[in-house]
């Protein structure tokens, strides 16, 4: 046997991967109609869609920052009975389909949800169908790439850190907020990105709970999916136009995932 | 020939007597005949046991992209001329589409009627949530003609992608009345109240169907339309309230 022999399974193995998962990508970049894609873009529904999509998925990061990171720190940082299951099913939404995601967002938050009725009945509120709804149907998928994101990053942190702030007689709090908060910084700044790509994306939890209607509901994805069957080329723009964000995104945070 | 192979294989001859059909048919068909179609696979299927439909149901003008991007379908029944259309126009018909049924709108509201919603006029009220189909889909596009024809501007807050999903959205209470057809509020049952309007005879709808060139079966693919188009058919889709063409 020749130990120093490369092994070629290995290197055509990975060459069929490589290409398998390039060459949609590919297909996407021959198939756009660059001549016409200044027109396309330029049409009023596809403005207002993306403005919509860029809008919400910055609302729904902002509302998985501020929700997950405290729920990281609960499930990273705190010992109490049942942590290992709400990890589980925090993170629920990652592996979940996302049209049941919507089903259930109904059931739950729908106007004759479990709480949803509640909120009709108090203060007349109805999320399904309105631009608030596209938000939480977005952060209901994107918030546990925050939480795995940010927990992971609270775990790789030294604990005795927070017991050097006790043992100074600092209180939880002061330590989360002068200790542990800095220190995570790129952690949540990696998981805020993640979750503003997925929700960027998010097309089956909105288009159940939140419909579809232009400039109210209707982002990018849902009008991809919309264009599709009436004008392709305009599809494939738009898809061309989220490439590119996701190529963005991924260069934003080559230092963390793409290290030279 | 025929009889060299019938000897050799006589299972497969039992299916072949009548109209030499076997094998597997593809079928796409708009997701209001989904009822309908699935009763008719099952009894096509037990008088031709060499048979199999597999039938896929959608929004039509889905459906019709999927087989101008050459997803392989035998069949293909529609819910409008226009997304026929779109396969013609792609040369992936076999066969010239004949309309084998006619549908017109309805609107499906909850079983109590509570906001008393009498005709296309009331869902012009802010009051009234109101879900249509996308203007691509058959239904979306009758519902915009029987609105135009009225002159009204409905109350949209939704434009969903085939017609279950409007059903669905009224069967939830989500919205207080969906522009569907008069098949779908019958399938529905006692789960919602179906209200007649008077424009709705501006904007019936027609079925198209015909044998698709992207399937591997176009004999049996014909055998199953012509059932369809049977007395036996025509009796199936009657009862779920569909009109004769």
């Amino acid at each position: 046997m020749d130990r120093k022999r490369p092994p070629y399974a290995l290197f055509v193995a990975a060459a069929i991967g490589a290409t398998f998962l390039l060459l949609p990508l590919v297909g996407l970049v021959v198939r756009t109609p660059w001549r016409h894609l200044p027109s396309l873009l330029g049409q009023h529904s596809v403005r207002v869609a993306l403005r919509l999509s860029l809008e919400t998925a910055t609302a729904a990061t902002v509302c998985c920052v501020v929700l997950g990171v405290p729920l990281a720190w609960l499930l990273a940082r705190m010992r109490f009975r049942g942590r290992g299951l709400l990890r589980a099913l925090v993170i629920l939404p990652l592996v979940l389909p996302p049209v049941a995601g919507g089903i259930a967002l109904l059931l739950a938050y729908g106007r004759h949800g479990v709480v949803g009725s509640w909120l009709f009945k108090a203060f007349g509120v109805s999320l399904p169908f309105t631009t608030q709804g596209v938000i939480v149907a977005e952060t209901f998928i994107a918030m546990p790439f925050l939480i795995v994101s940010v927990e992971a990053a609270m775990r790789a942190l030294d604990p005795r850190l927070d017991q050097a702030a006790a043992s100074l007689g600092a209180s939880r709090w002061f330590t989360f907020r002068h200790v542990t908060l800095p220190m995570l910084a790129p952690g949540i700044a990696a998981g805020a990105v993640l979750s503003w790509a997925r929700a960027l994306g998010e097309f089956g939890a909105t288009i159940t709970f939140a419909g579809n209607y232009p400039g109210t509901t209707q982002t990018v994805p849902v009008q991809i999916y919309l264009l599709l069957q009436d004008d392709p080329d305009a599809a494939i723009a738009l898809s061309l136009v989220l490439l590119i964000v996701s190529i963005a995104i991924l260069a934003a945070l080559r230092d963390r995932w793409l290290p030279a | 020939m025929i009889a060299v192979i019938c000897a050799v294989n006589v299972a497969g001859c039992t299916s072949t007597k009548h109209t030499g059909a076997h094998g597997t048919v593809v079928v796409f068909a708009a997701a209001s005949l989904k009822n309908t179609f699935t009763t008719l696979a099952t009894t096509f299927q037990k008088a031709h046991p060499g048979v199999k439909i597999v039938p896929s149901f959608g929004g039509s003008d889905t459906l019709a992209a999927q087989i101008v991007a050459g997803s392989p379908v035998d069949v293909f029944a529609a819910a409008s001329a226009a997304t026929m259309a779109t396969v013609t126009n792609a040369h992936d018909a076999l066969t010239t589409p004949t309309v084998f049924a006619k549908n017109s709108l309805e609107i499906a509201v909850a079983p109590t009627n509570p906001l008393q919603v009498a005709g296309l006029a009331d869902l012009t009220k802010t009051s009234v949530k109101v879900a249509v189909c996308a203007p691509t889909v058959p239904c979306g596009a009758a519902a915009a003609k029987a609105f135009a024809s009225a002159n009204l501007t409905p109350h949209t807050v939704t434009q969903e992608q085939d017609v279950t999903s409007v059903l669905t959205k009224v069967e939830l209470g989500e919205v207080d009345a969906g522009v569907v057809y008069q098949t779908d509020v019958k399938s529905a049952g006692a789960k919602v109240l179906g209200v007649n309007f008077a424009e709705a005879a501006n904007a019936i709808n027609s079925y198209p169907i015909a044998v698709v060139t992207t399937g591997k079966n176009p004999t049996a693919a014909q055998a199953f339309i012509d059932y369809v188009q049977s007395s036996d058919g025509m009796a199936v889709l009657q009862a779920a309230g569909f009109q004769q063409p």
